[in-house]
C-alpha cells in the first residue's frame, strides 16, 4: 500500500462520517473577506447601499494568483469594514444583509455543449468563478492548471484522503456527490492533458472506494482514472507526502512545487466546484464543511461563504459544555479562534469545538532527546534542534537546520512526550526568517 | 455567548499523544522487574539489599539537589529510580551497603543533575556511576559471588584467566557469577520485547551494537552466542545505549552508535586486560555522540544530494574570477584599505590617471 516517511496515527474520531450533508439555512448576513487565500487581496467592485444578487461578482484582483469573489446571498451591501477572519485575524470584508429573496445573478446559467469548450474557456470558467483549493490553502485552481511551458504535467492527482481527525466532509463529498466528482476530474484531465490519473483515498474510507470504483467502471473510465488505496496515517493527504505515496517522486525541498516533478494535485471538493462552475455556471459561493466536536449534533453542512460560525453552531443546537477551543479546521493543523464571529470561508474545512477538559495541557519539559519527532516528521527533520534554537533567538542555526521545509503539520508536537510545543518554535523561526526575506 | 469566556488559542495540533516522560520511565523500570527478579532468585537477599539501597540514595539524591537549587522536584517522573536501579543491576550482588550508596548519590548528583538534569546530561548517569566505583575501588567491584554462595569469577574473566567456558543453558538462566541483574539473558530479553512492543526504544542501536559483537567474534574465531549471552553485553545494548539522553536522535546516528559500542567492547574484551568492556564502550560512544549527531543529520524530504566538491569547485572558481569592469575597491574583507585597483572590460590593469570619477 502506499506510503510515506514518518507519519503518526492518531485518533480519528471522524463521528460525522454517516451524517449525510445537510444543507445550513439562508444566514441573514455574511461577513465575506477580501483576502481568501495568498496573493493579492481583491477590491471591491461594489458600494455600500448596493443591492447584491446570489452569484453576482463583488470583488477581483489584476494579479494572476488571485480568483474573484461572488455574493453568496441576494440582499444589500451595508459595509465594507475591517472583521473578523480565521486565518489572518482581521480583514476587510463585504457585509451583505439579507433581502430574504433567493435571486440568483443574471450570469448564473447552465452550459451546453461542454465538450466544445477549448481549454482557455475552459480555464476562464474556473477562474471567473472564483475556484481556489478547499483542501485548506485555497489557492487558486486556475492557477494550478496553467503550468509554464517548460515544466509538462504527466500526473493529475484527485486528493480524497482526508487524513485530518474529525473532518469528514470531502468523505461525505465523494459518497454523495461521486458523479459530479468524476466529472470535474474529468475538465482537469482536459486542461492538463496528463499522461495519469488518479484518485487518492485512504483505506479506511472503503464506501468511498468502491462507490468510485463503481462509477468509474460505468462512466467507462476505469482505464483512465485509477484509484489509490491510501495507508491511513497522517498527514497522508499532504501533498508532498501524497504525491510520493502514489508516485514515488519528490517534490524538490526548499519551496519546490508539484509541477517540477509533473504532478498537479487538487482536492476532491475542488472538482466538484470545477464541476458546478463548467456544467451548472456557478460560481464558487458555498462549500460543504465538518461541524463536530462539543456541539449538540456534529454535521456535515453545506454552509454559504460568508455565513457566520456562531450561526453555524446555533443551527447544530449549539455549544455542549463549557468551551475551551474553537479551531477553524482539524485538530492536526486548524487555526484557534479568539471568537465565534469569523465567517466561513473558502478554505475553511471544518470547525471543531473542545470542551475545556479537552484542550491538551500537558506540563512542557525539557527535551529528553527521544527522537520520536525526528521518527515522525514527514519532511525528514529534526523538530526538537529546530526549536531549540528558535527559543534561543538563534534562527540563524534553525535555518541551517532547515526550518523553512516544515509545513507544519504537526506530527512532532504530537508524539512529543515532553509536551514541547515545537511547532509553535519551528512557526516562530519561520516567520522571522520570512521577515528577513522581506526586508532584502 | 456564555459559552465562550475561556477559549484558549494557541498553536497547532489541538490534540497530543498520550505518551509522556513519567509513562516511558516508568515503563522502563517495569522491563526491568524480569531481571530484578532474576537477581533476587539466584543471589537472595544480598541482591535486594544492593538494589534497594541504590534506588533509594538515587532517588534522595534527586530530592536534596532540586531542593537545593530551588527546582520542581521531579522525582515522580521516575528517572532518578531507573538510574538507581539500573547501577544496582550492574553491581555485584556481594559489594558492602555503602558501594551501591556512594554510587547513586555519583551518578545523580554528577552524571545528571550536574549538567542541568534529565535530558542534558552528556554521560548515562549510572555508568557513570558505575565507571566511578570501578575505578575507586576496584578491587571491591570485581570480586563475584557465584551461585553456590563461593566467590568467584564471571564466564568472561574465567574465559580470560584460563579458558573456560560456560554452557550457553547457565548464560541464558543466570545461575552464574556475574552483577545483580546482568546474568539473566532470558530475564533482559523479556524486558526488551516489552520496551520493542511499547516502541520505547529503536531497534538500531540494539541491532547495530549486537550485529557488530557477532561479527567480531566471527572474524576472530570466537564463539559469537558465548559473547552475546555473557557479561553485560545484553543489559547494555537494551536497556544502556538505548538512553534517549545520551545517544543520538537521527536514524544513522543510532546506527553508528550501535557499530562503535560493538566494536570498543570487543576490543576491550579480546584485547585488553579487562574481561568486560560494555560500560567504557558506551560511556566512550556518549561522549561521540554529538559528533555522530553533527555528521547525520538527516537533509529534508526531496533535497537532491548536494556534491560538496563541486560546490567548492564552484565557490573557488568565483574566486579566481577577476572583476569585470572598472570597480573601485576602498575596503578589503578585513576592512582594511585597499590598493586602489581597477581593470578593464578585459582584466586588464588601468592607471589611476585613466579613471574618470562617476558623478
Amino acid at each position: 500500500m502506499a506510503g510515506f516517511l514518518g507519519g503518526i496515527h492518531p485518533k480519528y474520531n471522524k463521528v460525522t462520517r454517516k451524517k449525510a450533508i445537510e444543507i445550513a439555512p439562508m444566514p441573514k448576513k455574511v461577513i465575506i473577506p477580501l483576502q481568501q487565500h495568498i496573493g493579492a487581496p481583491c477590491e471591491a467592485l461594489v458600494k455600500v447601499g448596493d443591492e447584491v444578487k446570489i452569484g453576482q461578482k463583488i470583488a477581483e484582483s489584476k494579479g494572476f494568483v488571485s480568483a474573484p469573489i461572488h455574493a453568496s446571498i441576494s440582499g444589500k451591501v451595508t459595509g465594507i469594514a475591517k472583521m473578523p477572519h480565521p486565518v489572518l485575524n482581521e480583514c476587510n470584508a463585504i457585509i451583505i444583509e439579507a433581502d430574504g429573496k433567493i435571486s440568483w445573478d443574471g450570469s448564473v446559467k447552465k452550459r451546453e455543449n461542454i465538450e466544445k469548450l477549448t481549454k482557455d474557456e475552459l480555464k476562464n470558467i474556473i477562474k471567473e468563478a472564483g475556484i481556489v483549493g478547499l483542501g485548506g490553502a485555497a489557492f487558486p485552481t486556475h492557477v494550478k492548471l496553467s503550468p509554464p511551458k517548460e515544466k509538462p504535467i504527466d500526473v493529475v492527482i484527485l486528493n480524497g484522503a482526508e487524513c485530518e481527525p474529525y473532518l469528514t466532509c470531502d468523505h461525505r463529498i465523494m459518497l454523495e456527490e461521486v458523479e459530479k466528482v468524476i466529472k470535474g476530474f474529468q475538465i482537469i484531465i482536459r486542461v492538463l492533458e496528463p499522461k495519469e490519473s488518479y484518485i487518492g483515498i485512504e483505506e479506511n474510507k472503503e464506501d468511498a472506494i468502491s462507490k468510485f470504483e463503481k462509477k468509474l467502471k460505468e462512466m467507462e473510465l476505469s482505464e483512465k482514472i485509477k484509484i489509490v488505496k491510501l495507508e491511513t496515517i497522517y498527514p497522508q493527504g499532504a501533498e508532498k507526502n501524497l504525491i510520493y505515496s502514489i508516485t514515488k517522486r519528490k517534490v524538490p525541498s526548499s519551496g519546490g512545487l508539484p509541477m517540477d516533478v509533473g504532478v498537479v494535485v487538487q482536492n476532491v471538493q475542488t472538482a466538484k466546484a470545477i464541476y458546478d462552475a463548467v456544467y451548472e455556471g456557478k460560481p464558487l459561493i458555498e462549500r460543504v464543511i465538518t461541524i463536530t466536536g462539543a456541539v449538540k449534533e456534529p454535521k456535515n453542512l453545506l454552509v454559504k461563504v460568508g455565513a457566520s460560525v456562531k450561526e453555524i453552531i446555533e443551527h447544530c443546537k449549539g455549544y455542549d459544555g463549557a468551551v475551551g477551543k474553537l479551531i477553524s479546521g482539524g485538530p492536526m493543523m486548524g487555526i484557534a479562534q479568539s471568537t465565534d464571529d469569523m465567517p466561513i470561508i473558502k478554505g475553511s474545512s471544518g470547525v471543531l469545538v473542545q470542551r475545556e477538559s479537552d484542550v491538551c495541557s500537558g506540563e512542557e519539559r525539557d527535551c529528553i532527546r527521544c527522537g520520536k519527532c525526528v521518527d515522525v516528521c514527514p519532511m525528514n527533520l529534526m523538530p526538537t534542534l529546530i526549536s531549540q534554537y528558535a527559543k534561543k533567538d538563534d534562527i540563524d542555526t534553525a535555518n541551517e537546520h532547515f526550518a523553512l521545509d516544515c509545513y507544519e503539520c504537526g506530527c512532532c508536537s504530537y508524539i512529543c512526550p515532553s509536551k514541547i510545543p515545537l511547532v509553535h518554535w519551528i512557526k516562530y523561526a519561520k516567520g522571522e526568517l520570512m521577515k528577513r526575506k522581506k526586508k532584502k | 455567548m456564555e459559552e465562550l469566556k475561556k477559549l484558549t488559542v494557541s498553536t497547532n495540533p489541538h490534540i497530543r499523544d498520550e505518551n509522556s516522560v513519567n509513562k516511558i520511565m516508568w515503563n522502563v523500570v517495569l522491563a526491568l522487574v524480569p531481571a530484578v527478579i532474576a537477581g533476587v532468585y539466584f543471589f537472595k537477599i544480598k541482591a535486594l539489599v544492593v538494589i534497594l539501597v541504590s534506588v533509594i540514595a538515587a532517588v534522595l539524591t534527586e530530592i536534596a539537589i532540586q531542593k537545593l537549587r530551588k527546582q520542581k522536584i521531579t522525582v515522580k517522573d521516575g528517572s532518578a529510580v531507573l538510574t538507581g536501579l539500573l547501577l544496582a543491576l550492574v553491581l555485584s550482588p556481594i559489594v558492602p551497603w555503602w558501594i551501591p550508596f556512594i554510587g547513586s548519590i555519583f551518578a545523580i548528583a554528577i552524571g545528571k543533575q550536574i549538567f542541568g538534569g534529565l535530558g542534558h546530561n552528556i554521560f548515562n548517569p549510572a555508568l557513570a556511576g558505575r565507571a566511578f566505583l570501578v575505578i575507586s575501588w576496584s578491587a571491591i567491584m570485581t570480586t563475584w559471588l557465584l551461585v553456590d554462595g563461593t566467590t568467584g569469577a564471571t564466564p568472561l574473566g574465567l574465559l580470560k584467566l584460563g579458558g573456560v567456558k560456560t554452557g550457553y543453558l547457565q548464560l541464558f538462566l543466570g545461575n552464574i557469577g556475574g552483577c545483580v541483574g546482568e546474568t539473566s539473558a532470558i530475564a533482559l530479553l523479556i524486558g526488551a520485547a516489552f520496551l520493542f512492543y511499547k516502541k520505547i526504544i529503536d531497534w538500531r542501536i540494539p541491532a547495530a551494537y549486537l550485529g557488530t559483537v557477532l561479527i567480531i567474534a566471527l572474524i576472530f574465531g570466537k564463539d559469537p552466542m558465548f559473547h552475546l549471552l555473557a557479561g553485560g553485553l545484553l543489559i547494555g545494548a537494551f536497556f544502556m545505549a538505548t538512553d534517549y539522553v545520551t545517544s543520538p536522535i537521527t536514524k544513522n546516528g543510532k546506527l553508528i552508535f550501535g557499530f562503535g559500542c560493538g566494536l570498543i567492547t570487543m576490543i576491550l574484551r579480546l584485547f585488553s586486560g579487562y574481561p568486560e568492556g560494555v560500560m567504557f564502550s558506551i560511556l566512550l560512544m556518549n561522549a561521540a555522540n554529538p559528533l555522530i549527531e553533527r555528521f547525520t543529520r538527516p537533509m529534508p524530504f526531496g533535497s537532491k544530494k548536494i556534491n560538496k566538491k563541486k560546490e567548492a569547485e564552484k565557490k573557488e572558481e568565483k574566486k579566481d574570477e577577476k572583476p569585470k569592469g572598472p570597480e573601485v575597491g576602498l575596503l578589503d574583507e578585513k576592512g582594511n584599505k585597499k590598493k586602489l585597483e581597477v581593470y578593464g572590460q578585459k582584466g586588464e590593469p588601468i592607471k589611476k590617471e585613466e579613471i574618470i570619477k562617476p558623478k
